[in-house]
Formats: structure tokens, C-alpha cells, sequence
């Protein structure tokens, strides 16, 4: 009986210390999402109270609209968007097909091929960054004006400067080929028997077979693509190509509207926020994926 | 690898005794091209984009390229590197931020997360809704974080008022990142709100690898809550403890986005990081050669972290 008692104290303990935490990690959020909706006069004066937390007082969306008058937020998120998906949906297939290659045929250098992916691994993208922009600056491209077909140098301000190199992943590459181990090798030799051709294996058997991977590939990718900053930070000057992140810098230019930040945050974020909570388990399950490196 | 151990030659000369040689090595063959072919997309594009930057880093590191120069590139030895350890004092201040950071993060991220994954992992209702919550600052992009803590951060802002509210008064603020001896406390404070739900998630699937019976066999042996966790979590999660360290320490060292939307390494370089730093000359000032020294310089950090953790996971064996 006393134990029953102490066991549920305990229990309510718990609870209190994952309630105040909850506050903690909620707060700023709900702080942005209030905020955003009321005029930055209001925001100052209500920053001493409860009433930071609560839409009350003058609610409109007239931040939101300023936004839109200020910046191109609509083509920023498009940019964004087209440019999240191409990366995530090339690298699903890119990405696939290597692993497929490197944990299910055998060809002379998969080893050596292995090992250098696996070494990508240590490589954070900032320790290239400096030397990436002088290498995408002399990178061949084309260029198609008047008609004609021109030859020229440099990828700077393009979608494919802030796509291309983020295409194949060597952590995807050993997530799939990991996954793709699991399948057993008898349904490759009853499909070659006949006569289906290692392609055809590859995309009628082993990617239909492979849901889970390329949820969590699909998953651990599309955050960083959604969320770059220091790569088109650093080649994308037009404001045609920048992406929702580095579009924020236009607010800071001349004098700060807080209200207006906060509805752009807001915006950027929401849509993400969607997409996680709607998919939360593949999410958890991704991450606790990640951490099999060690 | 010969002919007769493929699986898929052995296979096919048992449907039919007539196949003849050459078709067997057809096959090899075709394994073989498949294989490189369907390799080869993401080998090309790993190499374009990362070993030859790779590469390409290490050579400027030792010229005096520029990103756009009247003169030509040349060759200048290590005098990049001499300029940064002896010319240059930001450099040197990045430096000891950035170990600064490391010192207080990875210790700190790696326990609070600990104790958030041990929350969550008790078996009562509504831990699942916690465990969302607590990840939920790790789905948000660390731009909007570092934007959003800014303005909480601010002289008449939310984290003064509240100060203010608790103490009844008594807390008169702070301008906490004008101030070159709270700016980088406060950056550290954001960072761990806004990654330590990743690292639960870490933790949290190393404490579900723990056998059950485990800590019924504690129990029986009349063990508490604490020498539970002693003798039998803490031992348990070390292939996890090795993984979580390493991962938040090279994340920790390569601070670069909070720095560039809050305080741009100011005040007087209190922020200032290594990446920061390189990003500033290589970039900003268009010095790629000094810029890649710098990377490269964080580069061998890594790396040295890296081979600490191949050291330890070996260790086990």
C-alpha cells in the first residue's frame, strides 16, 4: 500500500517535470506564432505578461499581408519548394540505386567504393564550403540566349548550384545498402532465372520491398534542403533563386519590423511543423535510424 | 571470384545442363556493368561534390587564390597558417569560442538529453505527446530559432520581462547579446534548446536496446532507482554514449548559423567561430586560400574527433 502511494507520487513528479519542460520547449513558439498576428506596438507591450502568450488584444493578419508586400515571400517558397524536391526526389533515386549496386551485385572496386562512401561520412559540409564556391564559380554550364547555345563558366545563382551537390548522400547510400542487405538474394536468382535484367530487379523488386528506407531517407534529407542557409547565402545573389531562408535577410535591412519577422517565421515554419506532426512516428524512427552510425 | 561460386551461375546451370560457358560469363558480365552503372550517378556526383572540394580545400589552403584577382594564383607554403596562428587574433579568439562552446554544450546536450529520454521512456500515458513536444524545436529550422531568440533576447524583451517577473523587480536586463560577456552564454542556451530533443530520440533508442530482465534482475538484488541506472542504463548505453558525444561535438564545432544571424562574431569577436571566421575571409572578403586554411583547420578537428571515436567503439571489442 505504501509502495502504491510512493509510486504514484513519483509518478506525479514526473509529470510536473515533463510539464515544466514542455514550457520550456513550447514557449518561443507560441510566443512567434502570437506574435505574428498582432501590430509590433502591441507586441513591446504585452511582452510583460501572459499576454505574450495569448492572441489577444488587436489580431489580424495584417502582418502577414505587409510581408507579402515587402518581399517575394511567394517565389522564395516556391524556391524552396522546387528545390527541397528535386533534392530529396533525385537523391531517393540516386542514392537507391548505389546502395542496391554496392550491397547486392558484385563488381570489380565495390569494395574500394564502399569505403570512400563510408568516408564521406565524416566530411560536415562547412569544411568544404570555401573551397565549393571557388570550384562551383568554375564549373561549365550552358547558357541558352537568343537561340543559341553558349558555352560558358560558373554556377553562381542558379537552381543548380544549390541542387546538384546535394544530390547523393553517402549516408543515404549506406542506409539503403544496409536496408537492401535484408532482402533476401533467393528473389534476385528467381527473377534472373527469368530473365529479368538487374534494373528491372532493382526497380520491381527491391524498391517496392523498401517503403521503410526510403521514408527515413526521404525524412533525413528533406530538413537540411528545407533548411539551407550558408550554401545559397553564399552563391545565390538573385532575388529570383533564394530560398525562404536566406529571404529573411530583407527585413533586417532597414528598420526592424518584429511583427512582420514573426509572420515570416511563422510562415516558413508552420508547413513544417504540419508535415512532422502528421508524420511523427516515421520521424522518431528515422532519427533513431541515424543513430546506428555508432 | 570465379564462375562457379556465383550464386547466379550455379542457379542457372541447374535449370538447364546446356547452358554453355559463355553464357554464364555473359551474366558476370552484365552483374558487373549493372553494378557499375547503377553506382556510378551517385560515385560521379560524390566526387564532383565533395572529394574534389575536398581536395581542392587542401591545395588552396596552401596558395594565395582569391575568388575574383587581377593576379594570378601561387603557391605560398604554409603561410596561410602562419598568418592565423601568430597575424591574426580573431582567428585566435574563434578558436577559444568555439572550444568554449564545445566545453559547455557537449556535456550539457548530451545529459539534459539523457534525462529528457528517461522521462519519456517511463511507461505512463501522454509520454508519447511529450516526446513530440520535446522534438519539436529540432524540426524547426535553427535560421528561424536564431532569429526568433534574437528578439526574445532583446534589451525590453521576453527573457528580460520574465527575469524581471520572477525576481519581482530585482533583475534589472541585460542587452544579453550586446554584451561581449553573455553573448555567447545566450547563443549556448538556444543551441541546446533547439537540439537536445534530437539527441533524446538517440538516447532514447539505445535505453529500448536494454533488455528488460535486466533491470528486474536489479530489482530482485533489492536495487534503487540509482544503482538501477548505475549498474545497469549507464553501462548498457556506451556503443550510444560514444555516438552521441562525437555527433553533438563535431555539430558543436562547426557553429556557424546562429553566429551569422545574431551577432555576426560580435561583440569585439566574443562570438566569433572558426567556421564563422572562415566563412568571413574565404567569403566575405573573398580570400578563398586563407578561407580553406581555416576550413582545413576545423577539418583536422573533426577528424581528430573521429579517430577518438574509432578508438573508443574499437575498444569494446
Amino acid at each position: 500500500m505504501a509502495e502504491h502511494a510512493l509510486r504514484r507520487r513519483r509518478r506525479l513528479w514526473i509529470y510536473l517535470a515533463m510539464a515544466g519542460l514542455a514550457v520550456f520547449f513550447l514557449f518561443p513558439l507560441v510566443f512567434m506564432f502570437v506574435s505574428s498576428l498582432k501590430p509590433d506596438g502591441q507586441i513591446l507591450s504585452d511582452v510583460g505578461g501572459w499576454r505574450a502568450f495569448l492572441p489577444v488584444g488587436d489580431i489580424s493578419l495584417r502582418n502577414y499581408s505587409g510581408v507579402f508586400d515587402r518581399v517575394p515571400v511567394g517565389r522564395f517558397l516556391l524556391n524552396s519548394v522546387f528545390v527541397t524536391a528535386v533534392v530529396v526526389g533525385a537523391g531517393l533515386v540516386v542514392n537507391s540505386m548505389a546502395g542496391f549496386a554496392l550491397s547486392r551485385l558484385r563488381w570489380t572496386g565495390r569494395g574500394v567504393v564502399l569505403s570512400i562512401i563510408i568516408a564521406t561520412l565524416i566530411v560536415p559540409f562547412e569544411t568544404i564550403a570555401v573551397p565549393m564556391v571557388y570550384w562551383v564559380s568554375q564549373l561549365p554550364t550552358l547558357v541558352f540566349q537568343n537561340g543559341i547555345v553558349q558555352y560558358d563558366f560558373g554556377w553562381l545563382d542558379s537552381y543548380e548550384v544549390q541542387i546538384v551537390p546535394f544530390i547523393a548522400n553517402g549516408f543515404s547510400v549506406f542506409l539503403f545498402a544496409q536496408y537492401f542487405s535484408t532482402i533476401p538474394t533467393a528473389i534476385d536468382e528467381a527473377a534472373r532465372i527469368d530473365g529479368a535484367g538487374w534494373f528491372t530487379i532493382y526497380r520491381k523488386i527491391a524498391v517496392p520491398l523498401s517503403g521503410p528506407a526510403f521514408a527515413t531517407v526521404a525524412i533525413l534529407t528533406f530538413l537540411p534542403a528545407w533548411n539551407q542557409y550558408l550554401w545559397p547565402s553564399m552563391v545565390v545573389q538573385d532575388e529570383n533563386l533564394r530560398p525562404v531562408m536566406v529571404g529573411m535577410q530583407y527585413f533586417f535591412q532597414d528598420n526592424t519590423a518584429w511583427g512582420e519577422i514573426m509572420a515570416y517565421t511563422s510562415m516558413i515554419t508552420l508547413p513544417v511543423l504540419v508535415v512532422f506532426l502528421a508524420f511523427q512516428r516515421a520521424f522518431v524512427s528515422s532519427v533513431a535510424a541515424s543513430g546506428v552510425k555508432g | 571470384m570465379t564462375a562457379i561460386s556465383s550464386p547466379e551461375s550455379r542457379a542457372a546451370s541447374a535449370v538447364s545442363k546446356s547452358v554453355p560457358r559463355r553464357r554464364i560469363r555473359a551474366d558476370l558480365r552484365s552483374e558487373r556493368r549493372a553494378g557499375w552503372t547503377m553506382a556510378a550517378p551517385a560515385v560521379l556526383l560524390l566526387l564532383a561534390f565533395l572529394i574534389i572540394p575536398v581536395i581542392l580545400g587542401f591545395v588552396l589552403s596552401f596558395t594565395n587564390a582569391r575568388l575574383i584577382s587581377p593576379e594570378p594564383t601561387s603557391f605560398t607554403g604554409l603561410d596561410n597558417f602562419v598568418r592565423a596562428f601568430t597575424a591574426d587574433p580573431t582567428f585566435f579568439r574563434s578558436l577559444l569560442n568555439t572550444f568554449a562552446f564545445a566545453a559547455v554544450v557537449v556535456p550539457v546536450q548530451a545529459g539534459f538529453g539523457l534525462v529528457l529520454a528517461i522521462l519519456v521512456n517511463q511507461r505512463m500515458r501522454g509520454a508519447v505527446a511529450f516526446r513530440v513536444i520535446f522534438f519539436i524545436p529540432v524540426v524547426t529550422s535553427i535560421v528561424v530559432v536564431s532569429i526568433l531568440w534574437k528578439f526574445m533576447y532583446q534589451p525590453d524583451g521576453l527573457i528580460n520581462s520574465f527575469l524581471d517577473a520572477i525576481t519581482f523587480g530585482a533583475w534589472h536586463g541585460t542587452a544579453w547579446l550586446n554584451n561581449p560577456s553573455t553573448a555567447l552564454t545566450a547563443i549556448i542556451v538556444l543551441s541546446i534548446w533547439q537540439a537536445v530533443g534530437f539527441h533524446m530520440l538517440i538516447w532514447l533508442s539505445g535505453l529500448q536496446t536494454i533488455p528488460g530482465e535486466l533491470y528486474e534482475a536489479a530489482r530482485i538484488d533489492g536495487a534503487g532507482p540509482w544503482r538501477q541506472f548505475r549498474d545497469v542504463t549507464w553501462p548498457c548505453l556506451r556503443p550510444t554514449r560514444v555516438f552521441v558525444l562525437i555527433t553533438i561535438t563535431i555539430a558543436a564545432l562547426g557553429l556557424f548559423v546562429q553566429i551569422d544571424v545574431m551577432t555576426q562574431g560580435g561583440p569585439v569577436d566574443s562570438t566569433s567561430t572558426l567556421v564563422y571566421h572562415a566563412v568571413r575571409m574565404g567569403y566575405r572578403q573573398q580570400q578563398i586560400g586563407y578561407g580553406s586554411a581555416l576550413s582545413l583547420v576545423f577539418f583536422v578537428l573533426v577528424l581528430i574527433v573521429a579517430l577518438v571515436q574509432r578508438f573508443l567503439t574499437r575498444e569494446k571489442d
